[in-house]
């Protein structure tokens, strides 16, 4: 049995879906569980005094990437039929800043807002309105910037092809920098306490 | 264990780092089992695309963005994986609040705003979300956590311009949560 299952036919495709709405259980279970229904721990990442989400992101991050590696390193997973994101560089940037607007002032992204409207939050599910109203005027308004969302087309390079490394040696830089970065989350988190203490 | 009142247990979040080991075990059984990461923003998509056509069934005619959807998707919208995952992430986030007590009704917002300006502005940050995830081909989950996964170059630029955008802007809005 070699995966990806419903790429290679071994499940077929309502299976697939029935498979994602289990995965989605789980996923959504997990974001609440470590406060991702809360947008005041989310937005403390860019003060310093809730480091929660990054260091779910990375540990999540780090955790699935080393074991695609480690699947498909032994024959349980065809590694050339796993999706990579493609790389549109004008878009891929612009996005992400429009995006990290859209977190600062939301204090949500669209997956821990369906979490935080799930258990009751009134400003994700307000939140959510703006999502559709948004995914909205892209559309209305596609002919405005088509020709962004197509420029800088370069593929679907991983990031150790950029870098001219292995993707096992990039793998291994990439969590050596998350475990820095969960060091200076702890450092901030301690910091942030103790100054709230004496003021 | 804390508690919010005398006869209501609200137990405490899970430790980050399990949390986040448990996340990343969802996300590789969704590259095991579909060949893909996980998603929130295309659900919302397949969602606009749906009802837009719904409306106006010549949709697909008139418009490049819903000819650009049906180029990249058949059938119908709604029978999409995204979509079932999302509607997991809902009952699996109900099922975790009520376990863990968190279930009700409310607005949360920093000590120096009010309710009422928390909500201008989640309306605000959800309309550049929604707009920017279609922008940058997917959200915080499709594109940087999942990107990262497979460690996509794309998705890699789009995860450092997400933090990066959230740094740079926190000063200025820093009334609203701290």
């Amino acid at each position: 049995m070699m995966g990806p299952l419903s790429v290679n036919d071994i499940i077929s495709g309502d299976t697939n879906f029935l498979l994602a709405f289990f995965i989605g259980i789980a996923f959504g279970f997990v974001l609440e569980q470590a406060g991702f229904s809360s947008s005041r721990r989310l937005a403390g990442v860019f003060y310093g005094y809730d480091m929660t989400v990054l260091k779910v992101f990375f540990t999540g991050g780090i955790t699935a990437m080393t074991g695609i590696l480690l699947f498909g390193l032994f024959g349980w997973m065809d590694l050339s039929m796993v999706y990579v994101n493609p790389t549109f560089l004008t878009s891929a940037i612009s996005g992400g800043v429009i995006m990290g607007a859209g977190f600062i002032l939301g204090g949500y992204c669209p997956g821990t807002s369906f979490c935080g409207a799930a258990i009751g939050k009134v400003d994700a599910m307000v939140f959510i309105g703006g999502l559709f109203l948004g995914v909205y005027i892209w559309g209305f308004g596609f002919d405005l910037w088509k020709d962004m969302y197509v420029a800088g087309n370069m593929g679907s390079p991983k990031i150790g092809e950029w870098l001219g490394i292995s993707d096992g040696l990039m793998a291994l830089a990439i969590v050596v920098i998350a475990f820095a970065a969960f060091f200076v989350s702890e450092w901030v988190e301690s910091r942030m306490a103790k100054s709230g203490k004496e003021n | 264990m804390e508690s919010s009142s005398p006869t209501k247990k609200v137990r405490a979040y899970m430790n980050p780092y399990l949390a986040g080991v448990l996340l990343g075990l969802v996300l590789l059984a969704a590259n095991f089992i579909s060949g893909r990461g996980l998603g929130a923003s295309g659900a919302v998509k397949s969602v606009v695309v749906t009802s837009v056509v719904t409306v106006n069934p010549h949709a697909a005619e008139s418009s490049d963005f819903i000819r650009d959807y049906e180029k990249g998707h058949t059938g119908n919208p709604m029978k999409n994986w995204l979509v079932f995952q999302m509607m997991g992430v809902i009952l699996g986030a109900f099922v975790s609040g009520i376990l863990s007590g968190r279930l009700s009704l409310k607005t949360e917002h920093g000590p120096q705003t009010t309710s009422k300006k928390r909500l201008i502005f989640a309306v605000a940050g959800g309309i550049l979300f929604g707009f920017g995830s279609q922008l940058g081909r997917g959200c915080t989950s499709g594109s940087a956590l999942s990107g990262l996964a497979v460690m996509s170059a794309g998705g890699i630029l789009t995860m450092m311009a997400i933090f990066g955008t959230g740094y740079a802007l926190a000063y200025f809005f820093r009334k609203n949560w701290i």
